[in-house]
Protein backbone atom coordinates (compact mmCIF):
# COMPACT_ATOMS: atom_id res chain seq x y z
CA UNK A 1 0.00 0.00 0.00
CA UNK A 2 1.40 3.60 -0.58
CA UNK A 3 2.00 6.24 1.58
CA UNK A 4 -0.11 9.34 0.37
CA UNK A 5 1.70 12.41 2.03
CA UNK A 6 -0.03 15.42 2.58
CA UNK A 7 1.75 18.78 1.65
CA UNK A 8 1.32 21.60 3.99
CA UNK A 9 -1.71 23.94 2.72
CA UNK A 10 0.40 26.79 2.87
CA UNK A 11 3.83 25.35 1.14
CA UNK A 12 3.22 25.42 -2.67
CA UNK A 13 6.26 25.53 -5.46
CA UNK A 14 8.09 28.56 -6.20
CA UNK A 15 5.94 30.45 -3.65
CA UNK A 16 7.35 32.31 -0.84
CA UNK A 17 6.28 30.90 2.38
CA UNK A 18 3.43 32.12 4.23
CA UNK A 19 5.15 33.51 7.01
CA UNK A 20 6.97 36.02 5.19
CA UNK A 21 3.74 36.80 3.12
CA UNK A 22 2.33 38.10 6.18
CA UNK A 23 4.95 39.84 7.26
CA UNK A 24 4.99 41.70 3.77
CA UNK A 25 1.01 42.28 4.05
CA UNK A 26 1.50 43.79 7.73
CA UNK A 27 4.21 46.18 6.48
CA UNK A 28 2.00 47.10 3.54
CA UNK A 29 -0.61 48.16 5.87
CA UNK A 30 1.38 49.87 8.04
CA UNK A 31 2.35 52.08 5.09
CA UNK A 32 -1.11 52.38 4.02
CA UNK A 33 -1.48 53.65 7.87
CA UNK A 34 1.01 55.75 7.49
CA UNK A 35 -1.26 57.67 5.04
CA UNK A 36 -4.20 57.30 7.16
CA UNK A 37 -2.39 58.96 10.01
CA UNK A 38 -0.92 61.37 7.84
CA UNK A 39 -3.96 62.92 6.44
CA UNK A 40 -5.40 63.25 10.02
CA UNK A 41 -2.52 64.95 11.38
CA UNK A 42 -2.12 67.56 8.34
CA UNK A 43 -6.21 68.28 8.82
CA UNK A 44 -5.40 68.86 12.47
CA UNK A 45 -2.62 71.53 11.40
CA UNK A 46 -4.40 72.94 8.89
CA UNK A 47 -7.94 73.86 11.59
CA UNK A 48 -5.38 73.81 14.79
CA UNK A 49 -5.81 77.82 14.80
CA UNK A 50 -9.73 77.41 14.14
CA UNK A 51 -11.20 77.62 17.64
CA UNK A 52 -14.45 79.64 16.97
CA UNK A 53 -15.47 80.50 21.04
CA UNK A 54 -13.92 77.37 22.26
CA UNK A 55 -10.83 77.31 24.18
CA UNK A 56 -7.24 76.99 22.27
CA UNK A 57 -4.43 74.49 22.93
CA UNK A 58 -2.54 76.04 24.77
CA UNK A 59 -5.38 76.98 27.41
CA UNK A 60 -6.52 73.09 28.08
CA UNK A 61 -3.27 70.92 26.99
CA UNK A 62 -1.75 69.34 30.50
CA UNK A 63 1.89 68.60 28.78
CA UNK A 64 3.10 67.20 32.16
CA UNK A 65 -0.04 64.48 31.83
CA UNK A 66 0.42 63.88 28.10
CA UNK A 67 4.44 63.46 28.55
CA UNK A 68 3.48 60.84 31.20
CA UNK A 69 1.10 58.97 28.81
CA UNK A 70 3.19 59.43 26.29
CA UNK A 71 6.34 57.99 28.29
CA UNK A 72 4.02 54.81 29.36
CA UNK A 73 2.68 54.39 25.91
CA UNK A 74 6.40 54.47 24.46
CA UNK A 75 8.03 51.20 27.37
CA UNK A 76 4.98 49.09 26.60
CA UNK A 77 7.02 49.00 22.79
CA UNK A 78 10.23 47.56 25.50
CA UNK A 79 8.17 45.02 26.63
CA UNK A 80 6.67 44.40 23.38
CA UNK A 81 9.47 43.43 22.28
CA UNK A 82 10.82 41.63 24.93
CA UNK A 83 7.61 39.41 24.58
CA UNK A 84 8.95 39.01 20.54
CA UNK A 85 12.55 38.39 22.23
CA UNK A 86 10.83 35.52 24.75
CA UNK A 87 9.00 34.27 21.77
CA UNK A 88 11.96 33.85 19.27
CA UNK A 89 13.86 31.93 22.37
CA UNK A 90 10.38 29.61 22.72
CA UNK A 91 10.46 31.39 26.74
CA UNK A 92 6.39 31.18 26.43
CA UNK A 93 5.80 31.92 30.03
CA UNK A 94 8.43 35.02 29.86
CA UNK A 95 6.52 36.39 26.36
CA UNK A 96 2.95 35.78 28.42
CA UNK A 97 4.35 38.15 30.77
CA UNK A 98 5.77 40.80 28.54
CA UNK A 99 2.47 40.65 26.25
CA UNK A 100 0.32 41.68 29.43
CA UNK A 101 2.43 44.04 30.83
CA UNK A 102 2.30 45.28 27.05
CA UNK A 103 -1.48 44.89 27.16
CA UNK A 104 -1.86 46.83 31.24
CA UNK A 105 0.51 49.47 29.97
CA UNK A 106 -1.90 49.86 26.55
CA UNK A 107 -4.92 49.96 29.00
CA UNK A 108 -2.95 52.52 31.54
CA UNK A 109 -2.40 54.97 28.18
CA UNK A 110 -6.15 54.58 27.30
CA UNK A 111 -7.18 55.53 30.96
CA UNK A 112 -5.50 58.37 30.67
CA UNK A 113 -6.80 59.16 27.47
CA UNK A 114 -10.18 58.73 28.50
CA UNK A 115 -9.52 60.88 31.55
CA UNK A 116 -8.01 63.69 28.98
CA UNK A 117 -10.86 63.73 26.81
CA UNK A 118 -13.04 64.38 29.72
CA UNK A 119 -10.82 66.81 30.99
CA UNK A 120 -11.13 68.66 27.74
CA UNK A 121 -14.91 68.47 27.83
CA UNK A 122 -15.39 70.06 31.28
CA UNK A 123 -13.10 72.88 30.06
CA UNK A 124 -15.32 73.66 26.86
CA UNK A 125 -13.78 71.53 23.87
CA UNK A 126 -15.80 69.14 22.01
CA UNK A 127 -15.77 67.90 18.97
CA UNK A 128 -18.27 70.29 17.78
CA UNK A 129 -16.95 73.30 19.56
CA UNK A 130 -14.33 74.30 16.53
CA UNK A 131 -12.80 72.88 13.83
CA UNK A 132 -9.60 72.50 16.04
CA UNK A 133 -11.81 70.61 18.54
CA UNK A 134 -13.04 68.13 15.62
CA UNK A 135 -9.68 67.42 14.15
CA UNK A 136 -8.25 67.15 17.75
CA UNK A 137 -10.60 64.62 18.68
CA UNK A 138 -10.54 62.68 15.45
CA UNK A 139 -7.38 62.49 15.13
CA UNK A 140 -6.11 61.25 18.80
CA UNK A 141 -9.87 59.20 19.01
CA UNK A 142 -8.66 57.54 16.18
CA UNK A 143 -5.26 56.59 17.18
CA UNK A 144 -6.89 55.74 20.89
CA UNK A 145 -8.79 53.26 18.91
CA UNK A 146 -5.56 51.62 17.34
CA UNK A 147 -4.61 51.06 20.73
CA UNK A 148 -7.71 49.39 22.04
CA UNK A 149 -7.72 47.42 19.05
CA UNK A 150 -4.12 46.71 19.51
CA UNK A 151 -4.79 45.65 23.71
CA UNK A 152 -7.66 43.89 22.23
CA UNK A 153 -4.78 41.68 20.02
CA UNK A 154 -2.18 41.05 22.88
CA UNK A 155 -4.43 39.88 25.26
CA UNK A 156 -5.65 37.53 22.58
CA UNK A 157 -1.73 36.54 21.32
CA UNK A 158 -1.58 35.99 25.17
CA UNK A 159 -5.04 33.85 26.11
CA UNK A 160 -3.74 31.91 22.60
CA UNK A 161 -0.33 30.99 23.70
CA UNK A 162 -1.83 28.66 26.57
CA UNK A 163 -3.24 26.19 24.51
CA UNK A 164 0.03 26.00 22.94
CA UNK A 165 -1.04 27.62 19.39
CA UNK A 166 1.96 30.30 19.13
CA UNK A 167 4.32 27.10 19.32
CA UNK A 168 3.23 25.57 15.71
CA UNK A 169 3.88 29.75 13.85
CA UNK A 170 7.11 30.43 15.63
CA UNK A 171 6.42 32.98 17.05
CA UNK A 172 5.41 34.74 13.73
CA UNK A 173 1.78 36.26 15.01
CA UNK A 174 3.36 37.60 18.20
CA UNK A 175 5.83 38.96 15.59
CA UNK A 176 2.93 40.62 13.91
CA UNK A 177 1.12 41.96 16.83
CA UNK A 178 4.23 43.27 17.83
CA UNK A 179 4.80 45.52 14.61
CA UNK A 180 1.45 46.83 14.95
CA UNK A 181 1.89 48.19 18.54
CA UNK A 182 5.24 49.49 17.48
CA UNK A 183 3.44 51.27 14.78
CA UNK A 184 0.82 52.63 17.43
CA UNK A 185 3.69 53.83 19.35
CA UNK A 186 5.20 55.91 16.63
CA UNK A 187 2.40 57.17 15.55
CA UNK A 188 2.03 58.79 18.84
CA UNK A 189 5.35 59.98 18.92
CA UNK A 190 4.53 62.16 16.09
CA UNK A 191 1.20 63.05 17.54
CA UNK A 192 2.97 64.20 20.78
CA UNK A 193 5.50 65.95 18.82
CA UNK A 194 3.17 67.90 16.43
CA UNK A 195 -0.26 67.88 18.66
CA UNK A 196 0.63 68.67 21.99
CA UNK A 197 4.84 70.22 22.40
CA UNK A 198 4.34 72.46 19.18
CA UNK A 199 0.86 73.94 20.04
CA UNK A 200 1.37 75.10 23.65
CA UNK B 1 15.68 37.35 -6.19
CA UNK B 2 18.45 37.43 -3.88
CA UNK B 3 17.57 38.70 0.08
CA UNK B 4 20.05 40.35 2.19
CA UNK B 5 20.78 38.05 4.62
CA UNK B 6 19.26 38.56 8.34
CA UNK B 7 21.68 40.10 11.05
CA UNK B 8 21.26 39.38 14.60
CA UNK B 9 18.36 41.09 16.58
CA UNK B 10 19.59 43.20 19.71
CA UNK B 11 20.03 41.49 22.61
CA UNK B 12 18.24 41.85 25.99
CA UNK B 13 20.43 44.37 27.71
CA UNK B 14 20.55 46.49 23.97
CA UNK B 15 16.95 46.88 24.33
CA UNK B 16 17.04 48.66 27.47
CA UNK B 17 19.46 50.56 26.42
CA UNK B 18 17.27 51.65 23.70
CA UNK B 19 14.40 52.57 26.06
CA UNK B 20 16.60 54.59 28.41
CA UNK B 21 17.83 56.68 25.71
CA UNK B 22 13.90 56.96 23.74
CA UNK B 23 13.34 58.07 27.90
CA UNK B 24 15.66 60.42 27.95
CA UNK B 25 14.99 61.85 24.77
CA UNK B 26 11.19 62.14 25.70
CA UNK B 27 12.48 64.02 29.15
CA UNK B 28 14.57 66.41 26.56
CA UNK B 29 11.71 66.83 24.63
CA UNK B 30 9.63 68.59 27.17
CA UNK B 31 11.97 69.96 29.06
CA UNK B 32 12.89 72.16 25.82
CA UNK B 33 9.20 73.84 25.39
CA UNK B 34 9.83 74.71 29.09
CA UNK B 35 13.06 76.70 28.04
CA UNK B 36 12.44 80.40 27.27
CA UNK B 37 15.68 80.43 25.89
CA UNK B 38 14.95 78.19 23.20
CA UNK B 39 12.25 79.90 21.95
CA UNK B 40 13.98 80.42 18.83
CA UNK B 41 14.82 76.88 18.12
CA UNK B 42 12.07 75.05 20.19
CA UNK B 43 10.62 73.45 16.61
CA UNK B 44 13.51 71.93 14.55
CA UNK B 45 14.67 70.86 18.21
CA UNK B 46 11.18 69.02 18.74
CA UNK B 47 11.39 67.49 15.32
CA UNK B 48 14.74 66.19 15.46
CA UNK B 49 14.22 64.54 18.80
CA UNK B 50 10.51 62.92 17.51
CA UNK B 51 12.55 61.75 14.41
CA UNK B 52 14.86 60.35 16.54
CA UNK B 53 12.56 58.01 18.60
CA UNK B 54 10.89 57.52 15.61
CA UNK B 55 13.71 55.76 13.69
CA UNK B 56 15.07 54.21 16.81
CA UNK B 57 11.63 52.41 17.07
CA UNK B 58 11.20 51.49 13.42
CA UNK B 59 14.90 50.23 13.45
CA UNK B 60 15.47 48.29 16.45
CA UNK B 61 11.94 47.51 18.43
CA UNK B 62 10.99 46.75 14.71
CA UNK B 63 13.39 45.21 13.29
CA UNK B 64 13.38 46.90 10.10
CA UNK B 65 17.38 47.45 10.57
CA UNK B 66 18.04 43.98 10.71
CA UNK B 67 15.02 42.43 8.08
CA UNK B 68 14.68 41.64 4.50
CA UNK B 69 15.01 44.78 2.30
CA UNK B 70 11.18 44.25 1.25
CA UNK B 71 9.96 45.58 4.46
CA UNK B 72 11.85 48.43 4.57
CA UNK B 73 10.59 49.24 0.88
CA UNK B 74 7.03 48.64 1.81
CA UNK B 75 7.18 50.87 4.97
CA UNK B 76 9.21 53.94 2.92
CA UNK B 77 6.53 54.16 0.35
CA UNK B 78 3.84 55.27 2.85
CA UNK B 79 6.40 57.50 5.06
CA UNK B 80 7.52 59.18 1.54
CA UNK B 81 3.98 59.30 0.78
CA UNK B 82 2.95 60.80 3.98
CA UNK B 83 5.08 64.36 3.51
CA UNK B 84 3.78 64.35 -0.14
CA UNK B 85 0.05 64.14 1.56
CA UNK B 86 0.70 66.49 4.29
CA UNK B 87 2.00 69.46 1.21
CA UNK B 88 -0.64 68.17 -0.78
CA UNK B 89 -3.56 68.84 1.96
CA UNK B 90 -1.90 72.32 3.26
CA UNK B 91 -1.11 73.65 -0.04
CA UNK B 92 -4.71 72.40 -1.08
CA UNK B 93 -6.83 73.67 1.61
CA UNK B 94 -4.53 76.64 2.91
CA UNK B 95 -3.21 78.48 0.17
CA UNK B 96 -6.10 77.59 -2.87
CA UNK B 97 -8.97 77.31 -1.25
CA UNK B 98 -7.84 79.42 1.75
Amino acid sequence: MSTVTHPDPTEHAGHPPLPHVRKVAMWAFLGSECLFFGSLISTFLLYRNRTGDGPAAADIFDIPFTSISSFILLMSSLTMVLAHHASERKDWRRMRVWLLATALLGMTFLAGQVFEFTEFVHHGLTVSTSPFGSSFFVLTGFHGAHVAVGVIMLLATAFMSFGGKLRADGGMNVELVGLYWHFVDIVWIVIFTVVYLLQV
Amino acid sequence: MAEAAHRPHPTTRQYWEIALILAVITGAEVSVTYIDALDAVVVPLLLVMAVAKFWMVVAFFMHLRFDKPIYRNLFLIGIVATPLLFGAVLFTFGVLIG
